[in-house]
């Protein structure tokens, strides 16, 4: 890459800095540059979390159709996997799959409960109604 | 309590951050490129069978930690490396290092660092940063990427410490356990054998995922997207690839062009005139990385999206491929005893 032909577009990253980028000047020597961003590459992060509202969309109506128990909405709202939500709670995977299906969720008493709310940082309430209030 | 200390920004945290602390222990001369090439940092693998965010697990460089380690055994340097079952051990330890004047790294998660925007934060465990100070509750922190310091409270970075998940930092800290004389013999030979190292990652490792035939192995992958995927999800695919090639991070080109910056200096210690010759070859492949992206993003932005412009996706990555394995053959042959 030519030191001219460094995109300095606009990307989300903007927010909190520019990035090192190492392009060539006429002579074809490399240093770093300066970079606003690129537009390519903000495409492709809005395509990804374009995907994940539709995940946790679909996850909201899962719950709401008594399909899923509301960890289903939190899996998809904090990014997790059920590998991540295993490590942040301390119970197995397959004890997690259980507490996905509705009835077990309303069963679980309020300690279990509170585990769940400490991993997606919210409360008890919160993790009930799927009303969450991110500072 | 402040340590002597100077912010370094650099394209990737690890570069950044070995840079920085191996500096201050007595390779004065390093920089972002020379610790990438001694380190081998370039690879390119696609682990089959696995998907992370819902996309192709692909990496453009090698695992996270190697190219510090690596770069501080060329070295010779003495590191000292320490993770913590606890969290209010993790603290003490920290606060004992800053009361001593001793800057460290550390591994974090980047899901709670609050500083880093939005969009940014998954759940990716192996971010590094420089800590060096603490001014009443905050902590100050060199995060590599950015353009200045910042800082973090104690129940910020405590959070993004003992994040959890794959590569969980579990607190640890790094830092060179003493200075030591780095002489310019000595950086030639750990830039030799840096370049030997990734000549082999790159072309004699066997199997089709990883090296430049896996580059051509996704090549091939890409052609079959449209029909395997359906067109939602083969663009979601593509886009995980550009940004793997051309996030914050990588210098550009999938770190091709720092590996192109990594040749250009290594002159300066081994004067073999090939090179210069062969870092122009890395620019031509960073500029080719760069195309196959401006066409994954016409396809996933819906501009075009028939087979034939999957076809053309994919014969970039197969011609990217002739490139590398042109690059490193030609490092292969290089008579660096003559």
């Amino acid at each position: 890459m030519k030191k001219e032909e460094i995109p300095q577009d606009n990307g989300a990253l903007n927010k909190l800095t520019k990035e090192v980028v190492y392009a060539v000047d006429g002579s074809g020597k490399y240093s770093t540059e300066l970079s606003t961003g690129w537009e390519v590459k903000t495409e492709a992060l809005d395509l990804a979390w374009g995907d994940i509202e539709k995940r946790i969309e679909a996850a909201r109506q899962k719950v709401l159709n008594n399909e899923a128990s509301p960890i289903l909405y939190f899996l998809e709202l904090r990014l997790m996997d059920l590998g991540i939500l295993a490590s942040y709670t301390g119970f197995w995977k397959w004890t997690i799959k259980k507490h996905l299906k509705p009835a077990a969720f309303k069963n679980l008493p309020e300690q279990k409960l509170q585990k769940y709310a400490d991993a997606f940082n919210v409360s008890v309430e919160e993790l009930k109604t799927m009303k969450v209030h991110d500072n | 309590m402040t340590t002597d200390f100077k912010h370094l920004q650099a394209a990737h945290c690890e570069n950044g951050v070995t840079t920085n602390l191996l500096r201050s222990a007595g390779a004065e001369k390093l920089t972002e490129p020379l610790a990438f090439g001694i380190g081998s940092g370039l690879f390119y693998v696609q682990l089959p069978f696995l998907v992370i965010n819902n996309g192709p697990a692909i990496a453009f460089r090698t695992m996270p930690g190697l190219i510090f380690k690596r770069t501080c055994n060329a070295l010779d340097i003495p590191v000292f490396r320490k993770k913590f079952s606890s969290q209010e051990a993790g603290k003490r330890y920290l606060d004992e290092c800053l009361a001593k004047g001793q800057p460290v790294g550390a591994q974090v998660g980047v899901y709670y660092l609050t500083y880093f925007p939005k969009e940014y934060r998954f759940h990716f465990n192996a971010h590094n940063m420089i800590i060096f100070g603490k001014e009443d509750d905050r902590y100050l922190i060199s995060d590599p990427v950015m353009e200045t310091p910042t800082s973090l409270t104690d129940y910020e970075l405590q959070r993004v410490r003992f994040a959890k998940g794959p590569f969980a930092p579990r607190g640890q800290i790094y830092y060179p356990k003493e200075k030591r004389i780095v002489t310019d013999e000595q950086m030639a030979k750990a830039i030799v054998k840096g370049i030997k190292r990734n000549v082999n990652h790159m072309i004699r490792i066997p199997g089709s995922i990883a090296g430049v035939k896996g580059i051509a192995g996704t090549g091939k992958k890409i052609k079959k997207w449209k029909s395997k995927l359906g067109d939602e999800k083969a663009g979601l695919y593509l886009a995980q690839l550009v940004r793997m090639q051309e996030e914050i991070g990588t210098g550009g080109g999938g770190f091709r062009y720092i590996y192109g910056a990594f040749l250009q200096e290594a002159h300066a210690y081994v004067p073999k005139d090939e090179l210069i010759d062969i870092s122009k070859i890395f620019t031509e492949a960073g500029d080719k990385w760069r195309i196959a992206a401006v066409q994954a993003a016409g396809i996933y932005k819906g501009r075009i999206g028939s087979q034939a412009d999957y076809d053309v996706m994919g014969d970039y990555l197969i011609e990217i491929s002739e490139i590398e394995t042109k690059a490193f053959k030609a490092l292969s042959k290089i008579k660096w005893n003559s």
